[in-house]
């Protein structure tokens, strides 16, 4: 174990110990919950940008729990894919919760709220370092029962109604999960991830592995709201405050659907054509299934959970191409989409707030009394429909030549489509909501408070410069690490156990 | 082979149940027997009938030992399947004071 790695566990010291401290002393002392939320995000966004460095210099790092070495113990393992998700999980995290300190003055117990929050971020990130399968499940639940108690938070009728149909539902994908993972070690004899690509790599294919992918593409498959799974999402993400939604559909559906997909399929079981095919299918399917049923919606927060299961189609049909222009572009998707969705929940967060309502046609010309607002708001709508200079363009850009380059000019052709209607959808927002004469209802809207908008602005700056990512020489360091962490396949497991000595 | 069978027939009961009852809390027990099927799965996949317990010695030989490691790691699956089943009913008791009612038919606010 190198010294270097001393910093892997962190990710999940750092909230977790925020989360006991808030439940501990957050009651009786009123700001120390947005003291110690503000302090553990940004502590472990610092740490994810030295993380991507430290990947860069020293290539893989291991952390052994316990000090008992890989195979036998449980290991944390940080390569480039998992340095790519950390910062994208603590980016949008840090930003939420600077948002989310103005926004949850409404609720009671806020103290409850960051306890959750954080508990959140400690699974999410879990899940991320994690090398061992059973303890993926473990940070699966925790990450999993928070959320679905921050579903709840409000209380009311629709966010019980929406929480029990999205904690039973979870808790069936988690189920599918475990019992992929019993089929997995009874096959290998092993829980640790790198341990169990070798021993498959060995073993070569074998029927049992087609029930194992079967049933984990059901599993995270339902985490990450792929179309046939997707009949709680546009439920819960509503219905949660709004920095919740932002947090759920930012990141959440991504880190514990797609990249646990990504990892298990082409890391630990090693990617088949089969495979390959069926996550076209389903990214195609969403994408634009997702769309067609956002287009109809009046409810702004319903509107963006659609578009959530549509873009995350986007990023799993760049993955299921296989190709490294394919998956490069669907991790650039996976980030980008992270950045712009959460800025548009925390949009039509402050929309809730100013106005009291998230239907639209109950907006109206609001452009001029919330401006930073309606600006934030016109960047990401131009990000999402993939307008030149932002970011959101370049990924779907990516993504549509990988097609081509692959010879799949149907998916290429959906793809279009699929921004297309995009861009109809939230050319209606922006309609509705920001321009045309202001209404009577909207005379006494005031702009939200200093900490929303800052949130909202500094996301607004990553979607516009987020295209420089692709720039040579930013580029290497941060997204093709990443591509070629996941492109290495099988060969994950015999890195990880060269960097364990 | 009987006991896989029987193991696999409790997780096709809890799913019905989940699938197929309209009361909140038939649902609820739905997801728990489905959870001990799979975790009773995972014991049997280390079990080994007349095994014995897994304790190393110099004078006796390494055969017929049950794999302790499903034992340990069920155990945990147990504790998250206690934190999400407390979780399910504390939400059935708020949704029964704001609906009146366990039926899901009945608890249709959200649609679209």
């Amino acid at each position: 174990m190198t010294p270097q790695a001393h910093i892997v566990p962190l990710f999940i010291i750092l909230p977790l110990a925020g989360a006991f401290l808030t439940s501990l002393a957050g009651k009786r002392f009123k700001g120390l919950p947005d003291l110690l939320g503000v302090a553990s995000t940004l502590g472990c966004l610092v740490f994810s940008l030295v993380a991507v460095r430290l990947v860069r210099l020293a290539g893989v790092l291991v952390y052994s729990v316990g000090a008992w070495r890989p195979p036998v113990g449980i290991a944390l393992v940080l390569d480039g894919l998992a340095s790519f998700m950390l910062v994208t999980v603590n980016l949008v995290a840090c930003l939420v919760f600077v948002f989310s300190i103005d926004y949850m003055k409404r609720f009671t117990s806020k103290w409850k709220f960051t306890t959750l929050f954080l508990l959140m971020l400690a699974g999410m990130n879990g899940v991320i370092v994690t090398g061992d399968l059973f303890n993926l499940f473990v940070f699966l639940e925790i990450a999993s029962v928070a959320s679905y108690a921050l579903v709840a938070f409000g209380t009311g009728k629709q966010e019980l109604e929406a929480a029990f149909k999205y904690a039973v539902m979870g808790t069936v994908a988690s189920l599918f999960v475990l019992l992929g993972i019993v089929f997995l070690y009874s096959f290998t004899s092993t829980l640790n991830m790198a341990d169990m690509a070798r021993v498959l790599a060995v073993k070569g294919p074998s029927n049992i592995m087609l029930l194992v992918s079967v049933l984990f593409l059901m599993g995270f498959g339902l985490k990450a709201a792929l179309v046939p799974f997707h009949a709680w999402l546009p439920d819960a993400h509503p219905s949660a405050p709004a920095p919740i939604s932002a947090m759920l559909s930012g990141v959440l559906i991504k880190s514990l659907g797609v990249y646990a997909l990504c990892r298990i399929f082409y890391n630990v079981i090693g990617m088949t054509p089969q495979v390959s095919s069926l996550l076209l299918f389903l990214g195609a399917l969403s994408m634009v299934i997702g769309v067609f049923l956002a287009i109809g919606q009046w409810d702004l927060k319903r509107l963006l959970a659609y578009h959530s299961i549509s873009q995350i189609g986007y990023v799993v049909l760049g993955l299921g191409l296989a190709t490294p222009l394919g998956v490069l572009g669907g991790l650039f998707h996976l980030f980008n989409h992270s950045i712009f969705k959460s800025l548009l929940f925390l949009n039509s967060g402050s929309l809730e707030y100013a106005t009291g309502t998230r239907d639209l046609r109950k907006m109206g010309g609001l452009m001029h009394r919330m401006p930073v607002t309606g600006a934030t708001n016109l960047v990401a709508s131009m990000s999402i429909a993939g307008i030149p200079p932002f970011n959101g363009f370049w990924s779907k850009l990516l993504i549509i030549l990988a097609a081509v380059q692959a010879g799949r000019f149907g998916y290429a052709f959906w793809a279009v489509l699929a921004s297309l209607l995009t861009l109809a959808s939230f050319t209606k927002v922006m309609k509705y909501a920001f321009f045309g004469p202001l209404r009577q209802e909207g005379k006494g809207v005031v702009e939200v408070p200093f900490m929303m908008r800052c949130a909202m602005v500094l996301l607004a700056l990553i979607c516009v410069a987020g295209g420089a990512l692709l720039v040579p020489g930013i580029r290497e360091v941060f997204l093709i690490r990443a591509t070629d962490a996941v492109l290495q396949g099988l060969r994950y497991g015999t890195e990880v156990f060269r960097s364990v000595v | 082979m009987i006991a896989y069978i029987l193991c696999l027939t409790l997780f096709c009961v809890g799913l019905y149940c989940i699938l197929r009852k309209r009361n909140i809390i038939k649902i609820i027990v739905g997801i728990i027997i489905a959870e001990y099927a799979v975790n009773l799965f995972f014991i049997l996949v280390g079990y080994r009938w007349e095994g014995r317990s897994p304790i190393f010695s110099s004078d006796t030989p390494i055969v017929d030992m049950v794999d302790a490691l499903p034992q340990a790691v069920v155990l945990t699956s147990i504790v998250i399947g206690l934190a999400t089943t407390a979780l399910l009913v504390a939400l059935a008791m708020r949704i029964y004071g704001k609906y009146g009612t366990f039926d899901i038919t009945k608890i249709r606010e959200l649609k679209g």
